[in-house]
Order: structure tokens, then C-alpha cells, then sequence
């Protein structure tokens, strides 16, 4: 198990490499401007010499290598640095943000706590629901529990959450005027009160974010749950006078979550992905927001090194939901 | 007939339906048995004659919905197990009552150690520790002639070949000494040799531990090598009841004797092909009122077709349910 995670991250860097080649070419070919958002009265000369000066007049082997060293080398060196307090010298070269000139690194840095609450939370609260859920509405086929469970799953996967989130706003923010439409990023939690108005502000798009999780992962759940409690062993269990309890949230449980674990592992990445839009609905400045923001303004290095990030993350998530496989499944050996 | 009373197993009107969207199907028929102690009883009959239903409905083993046992009795060390708690039968099942499945390869639960399954009933019935529990299930994997068995324990089903899962599989059945041991179709998954062994494991078992054994097969030779008494069914129901040496030599009912002529002869000369049955067996929407078995019967007549034939005694311990008298070559009358 050891030697293969070597292994397959070894053979996850020629991978990681050639994507982001083929991010750096796509964005290259994109016919975005980093001066187009700027005022119109600036003469085409001074235009010119901005893009100089971002360095878009190198020939594109020379900006990729750069941007490969500045963010495979210069940036974990910083990070090493950073956290152990290391001096290893040198004036590094950062990526920058063509659009704040701030490195790309502080910003995602910066706008990480908000995703990973609002986004990894609904997550976990989507798993959180979707399991007892998925198992019960197996255990109880056709019952009406299993019977509602579909039609708000259904509703849950086939709505778009940028319309969930907006009814929401309309209903709670406008109408019953309980809870802010607007996610404030600048909030400090730091006595029980504001806690809660910290509580109210999250409701609204954790809710969002984990009907949709939920909605996927509880169909998962179901069906991997109505394949095995089908299964030979399971009247086996039984007949040695097992108790129901036991049968299903042992026997059937460990069995069928090996196939959803994989489906949450794989999840994660999306996760990021797809919260990009939530994110924009209740106005959370997380990673989603901030590559909207560098979309729009032709922030190539922004966009770059985000988009990365997600490949990095779904490469690694690949690999996360691979051993855990090994791990749960003793008849999966990788040797 | 022997004694009332003594039987360990006494099934009365088993009868079993399955209520699915095509109607319901009804699998097992009035089925009535006895089953004495030590005794081993062969239940033969095709595929689909109610021989897994009838023995799943005993203990309550059948997914309910579609199956539903309509009616009957099934006494057992003074209890009526079709009448009692969950949680009584419940204590029942595994351990006064063990089963052993067909298909050791899926009976298993893969993601276990064969350790822990075994283990399993013996914390759950007999109240064990941890320690006695390992100590009891490795005499176990011994019993049932698995080398090593201490080390095995913490082994994988998938580590072990056919022939061995169903050994454990017999040593979670037999774990907390049962009275009865029910074996559906134990060898039909596993090759001849493996299959012999397996017999002979259980025919040595059965001295040792004196336990009664309802033993279901399709093979009338398994039949003829380790049966007392012999049971046929058809149709989900039971055509035939008599000891082993009296069916083989003097078979009554139609179905049991065109059963014993599709056995292939090993010696004398070699028939032109191999004996079949002519015609499918039945699936049945209604309770049977004629005799299930009348459209593949060269003897039918009309009663067969307007009344369902009740057991009939034929000699000791012997009785058919036919219309047909076969030693008088006639129908029989009353
Ligand atoms: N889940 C079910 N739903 C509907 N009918 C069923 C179901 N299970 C069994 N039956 C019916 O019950 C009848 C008896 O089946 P059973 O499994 O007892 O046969 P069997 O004698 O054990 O056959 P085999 O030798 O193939 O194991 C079959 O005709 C089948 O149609
Ligand atoms: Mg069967």
C-alpha cells in the first residue's frame, strides 16, 4: 500500500505538469486583455508598455518556465520559511496578481478560511445527512420516508443552487428578514453574540451547498446500501441470530460505504468547483469569488494558479479515494 | 409413524406466499414434516419446488415483504417459532438452529475476518468473552479440519479457497452446538471432490455432536449415501415421505420415480441419452386444488385434475401424495 501511494504520486507529477502546460496554453490563446478594464482615455502606447511590463512581451516557453519555477520552487520555499521559521535566502520572485500586484499565494491565503467554512462545512453536513438518510430509505424501500427522501433528493439535484440560493434569500432575507443576504467576510467572532450573528449569516448558503451534497451522496448511499442488502451474506447474518440493528449498521453499513466513501473523496474537488456560483449568490469572498473576479479582469496568473490548484486537488483526491479503497476493501491489494 | 412428541422439528401446514406485483405465488403448500432426533433428512426435488422457501420459512429467514407465511406450525422445543417474538426466534436462530447456504463464495461477508463471523454468534448466544470466543472459534476451524486454525482466524474470506468457506461456513453453523442443522444445497457450488469431502465431514460431524440435519440437495446419489429418511417435494409441496432404503427401492408417486430414472446408471449398457422430465415445474398463483404435478404425469386422470391428492400412508413410514395407486397399477379408491 506504501509503494503504491509512491508510486502513484510519483506518476502524478508528469500528469500535474502537463496540465498545467495545457492551462498556461488555454489561457494564452483566451483573447482576455489585462488592460481592457481600464479607462479608455489611456493612450494604446501606455497600454503597450503595461503589458510589457507584466512581461506578456517574453515568448510563452520563457512565461511558462517562469511561472513553473516561481510556483513550484519560490512558493513552497516560502511556505517552508514561513512555517519553520527558516532563512534560506534570496530574493524570490513571486506570482503576482496582474490585477492587486499582491502574490496570488497571500490572496488565496486570505480567502481560504471562508471557503473551507462555508463550502467544507456544507460538505460535511451534506455526508452528515445523506448517510442516515441513504441507509434508512434502503432499509425502508418504497416506504414514504424513502418515498420524500427521493422527491427532495430529486429537487436537491436537479435545481441549480444559484436558484435554491436565491429563493432562500427571497423568503428569509426579504420576507421574514431573518437572516443577512449578504455573507460578511469581515466578521469577527469574538463573544457569544456575535457568534451568532456569525451562526445566522452561515445558514443560508451552508444550507444551499449541503441539500445539493446531500441530495448526491444520500443516492449513493441508497443504492449501494439496496446492493448489499441483497447479498448472501447478509441472510447469513441473520441466520446466525444476529441482531437486525447489528446486520444493517454493521454488516450492510461497512460494506456499502466503500463505494461512497470513493464518490465523497472524489467529491471534495467539485466541491470547490462547483461552490464558485454559490459563492457569488450570498456574496462570500472565497476562492470561487476570487477566480470570478480574475476571469473577468484577464488576471492570467490569478486564473492560472487557482485553476491549478483545483487539477491539484482533483489528482489528489484521485489518488486519496484509490487507497482508501485499499483500506476498506481487505480483498483490493495493491502491490 | 414415530411417536408424537419426540420429534425435535415438527412442521404442521407450512404454508408460504409471496405477494409480488404479478400476483401472489404461492411456494410452499401445507408442507408437513417431522424431524426425529439424529436423524438426517433428505429434501430432493427440482429447482423451484419450495425446498429453500420451506426451510427459510421456518426460521423466519425470508425478506417479508413479498414473503409471508400464511399459515401453519412449526413446533420446536415447545415453542410454535412462527408465533413467537423476534427476539425468541431470534435466539433461535444460530443457535439452537444452524444453516448452512448454498454458495460459500457469497455467503460470507468479505470485508470480516473469518474470525470475527465467527466469533459473532458465539459472543451474541453463548455470552463468551472475547478470549473464550477466539478460543472457541479456533477448536472450531479445527473441528471442520481447517489447519492452522489459529492463525486463519484473522484471514479474509477471499483467502480462502471454495471448499474452505464452506467449511467455516458449517463451523458458524454448528458454533453454538445446534439441535438442527439445516443445509441448503451445501455441496452444489463445489466441485466432486471437494463435494465428497464435505460429506464426509459432515457424516463424521453428525456422530459426534448428535444432531438432527435437514439436508436439501438435487443429487438422489448424496441422498442415497447419507439419508435416514427422504422427503420429495413438488410444487411446494410434499409428493413422498419415506425412509431412504424403501424410496430408492420402492418409489410411489410418479415425479419421485421419474426423479430416480434420470439418475444416470454407471454400469449395464448406456441409454441413448440422458432421462429428463418432460415440461417445466409449475409456478403457482393459487393454492394448488388439482395435483400440481398432473400435466407431466403419464398416469393423470380426471381426479387429478379436480382434487389435490392428500398424503396417503403406502407402508411403515411411507406415504405418497398421488391419486395413482402404483402397485395396483389403478386409482386408488378412497
Ligand atoms: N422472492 C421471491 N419472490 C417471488 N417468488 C419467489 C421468491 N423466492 C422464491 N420464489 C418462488 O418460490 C418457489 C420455490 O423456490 P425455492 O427457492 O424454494 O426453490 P428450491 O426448491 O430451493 O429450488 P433450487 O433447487 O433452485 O434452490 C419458486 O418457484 C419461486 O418462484
Ligand atoms: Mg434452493
Amino acid at each position: 500500500m506504501f509503494n503504491y501511494t509512491i508510486r502513484r504520486s510519483l506518476l502524478a507529477v508528469p500528469t500535474l505538469l502537463l496540465i498545467s502546460l495545457i492551462i498556461f496554453l488555454l489561457l494564452d490563446l483566451a483573447p482576455s486583455d489585462p488592460t481592457a478594464n481600464l479607462p479608455l482615455t489611456i493612450p494604446p502606447e501606455v497600454r503597450e508598455k503595461i503589458r510589457q511590463s507584466l512581461g506578456l512581451g517574453d515568448p510563452i516557453y520563457i512565461r511558462y518556465i517562469l511561472w513553473c519555477k516561481q510556483f513550484f520552487i519560490n512558493e513552497p520555499l516560502n511556505i517552508l520559511e514561513h512555517i519553520f521559521g527558516w532563512q534560506i535566502g534570496g530574493d524570490r520572485l513571486r506570482v503576482l496578481s496582474w490585477q492587486t500586484r499582491s502574490p496570488v499565494v497571500d490572496l488565496i491565503v486570505q480567502r481560504l478560511p471562508q471557503t473551507l467554512w462555508v463550502v467544507g462545512l456544507s460538505y460535511v453536513l451534506g455526508i452528515v445527512i445523506a448517510v442516515p438518510i441513504g441507509v434508512i430509505s434502503a432499509y425502508r424501500q418504497y416506504s414514504w420516508f424513502d418515498q420524500i427522501g427521493t422527491f427532495i433528493s430529486m429537487v436537491g439535484f436537479s435545481v441549480p443552487t444559484f436558484f435554491t440560493g436565491v429563493l432562500l434569500i427571497v423568503i428569509f432575507s426579504v420576507w421574514l428578514g431573518w437572516f443577512p443576504s449578504i455573507y460578511d467576510t469581515t466578521h469577527q467572532v469574538t463573544d457569544w453574540s456575535s457568534f451568532l450573528v456569525q451562526v445566522k449569516q452561515m445558514i443560508m448558503p451552508v444550507s444551499v451547498l449541503a441539500l445539493f451534497n446531500a441530495a448526491q451522496i444520500s443516492r449513493y448511499m441508497r443504492a449501494s446500501m439496496l446492493d448489499n442488502l441483497n447479498q448472501d451474506y447478509v441472510r447469513t447474518a441473520r441466520a446466525k441470530g444476529v441482531r437486525e440493528r447489528i446486520v444493517v449498521l454493521v454488516h450492510v453499513l461497512r460494506n456499502s460505504l466503500i463505494p461512497v466513501t470513493t464518490v465523497i473523496a472524489l467529491g471534495v474537488p467539485q466541491v470547490f468547483g462547483g461552490a464558485i456560483i454559490t459563492e457569488q449568490v450570498f456574496k462570500v469572498n472565497g476562492l470561487g469569488q476570487l477566480l470570478i473576479i480574475a476571469i473577468q479582469g484577464g488576471d492570467v496568473p490569478v486564473v492560472q494558479t487557482l485553476t491549478f490548484i483545483f487539477a491539484l486537488l482533483i489528482v489528489l483526491f484521485n489518488l486519496i479515494a484509490d487507497v482508501l479503497y485499499g483500506v476498506l476493501d481487505p480483498r483490493i491489494r495493491y502491490d | 409413524m414415530p411417536d408424537e412428541g419426540t420429534a425435535v422439528l415438527d412442521v404442521k401446514d407450512l404454508t408460504t406466499v409471496f405477494q409480488t406485483r404479478q400476483g401472489n405465488v404461492h411456494a410452499v403448500n401445507a408442507v408437513s414434516f417431522e424431524l426425529q432426533p439424529g436423524e438426517l433428512l433428505g429434501v430432493v426435488g427440482e429447482s423451484g419446488s419450495g425446498k429453500s422457501v420451506t426451510m427459510m420459512s421456518l426460521i423466519g429467514l425470508l425478506p417479508s415483504p413479498p414473503a409471508k407465511v400464511a399459515a401453519g406450525h412449526v413446533r420446536f422445543a415447545n415453542s410454535d417459532l412462527l408465533k413467537v417474538s423476534d427476539e425468541q426466534l431470534r435466539s433461535v436462530r444460530g443457535a439452537e438452529i444452524g444453516f448452512i447456504f448454498q454458495d460459500p463464495m457469497t455467503s460470507l461477508n468479505p470485508v470480516f475476518t473469518v474470525g470475527f463471523q465467527l466469533m459473532e454468534p458465539l459472543r451474541g448466544h453463548m455470552g463468551l468473552t472475547k478470549a473464550q470466543a477466539r478460543a472457541r472459534a479456533a477448536e472450531l476451524l479445527d473441528l471442520v479440519g481447517i489447519s492452522d486454525a489459529k492463525r486463519r482466524l484473522s484471514d479474509f474470506p477471499h483467502q480462502f479457497s471454495g471448499g474452505m468457506r464452506q467449511r467455516v461456513m458449517i463451523a458458524i453453523a454448528l458454533a453454538c452446538d445446534p439441535k438442527v442443522l439445516i443445509a441448503d444445497e451445501p455441496t452444489t457450488a463445489l466441485d466432486v471432490t471437494i463435494q465428497a469431502q464435505i460429506l464426509e465431514l459432515v457424516k463424521e460431524l453428525r456422530h459426534k455432536l448428535g444432531m438432527s440435519i435437514v439436508w436439501i440437495t438435487h443429487d438422489l446419489g448424496v441422498i442415497a449415501g447419507i439419508a435416514d429418511r427422504v422427503m420429495v417435494m413438488y410444487g411446494g409441496q410434499v409428493v413422498e415421505q419415506a425412509p431412504v432404503r424403501e424410496l430408492f427401492a420402492n418409489p410411489q408417486h410418479p415425479y419421485t420415480k421419474a426423479l430416480l430414472e434420470t439418475i444416470p446408471s454407471v454400469r449395464g449398457a448406456r441409454p441413448e441419452k440422458l432421462q429428463v422430465i418432460e415440461g417445466q415445474p409449475p409456478i403457482l398463483y393459487d393454492f394448488p386444488r388439482s395435483c400440481s404435478f398432473s400435466d407431466r404425469c403419464a398416469h393423470a386422470f380426471e381426479s387429478c385434475r379436480s382434487q389435490n391428492p392428500p398424503a396417503f400412508a403406502v407402508g411403515a413410514d411411507h406415504t405418497v401424495s398421488c391419486h395413482w395407486n402404483a402397485e395396483a397399477g389403478a386409482p386408488r379408491n378412497g
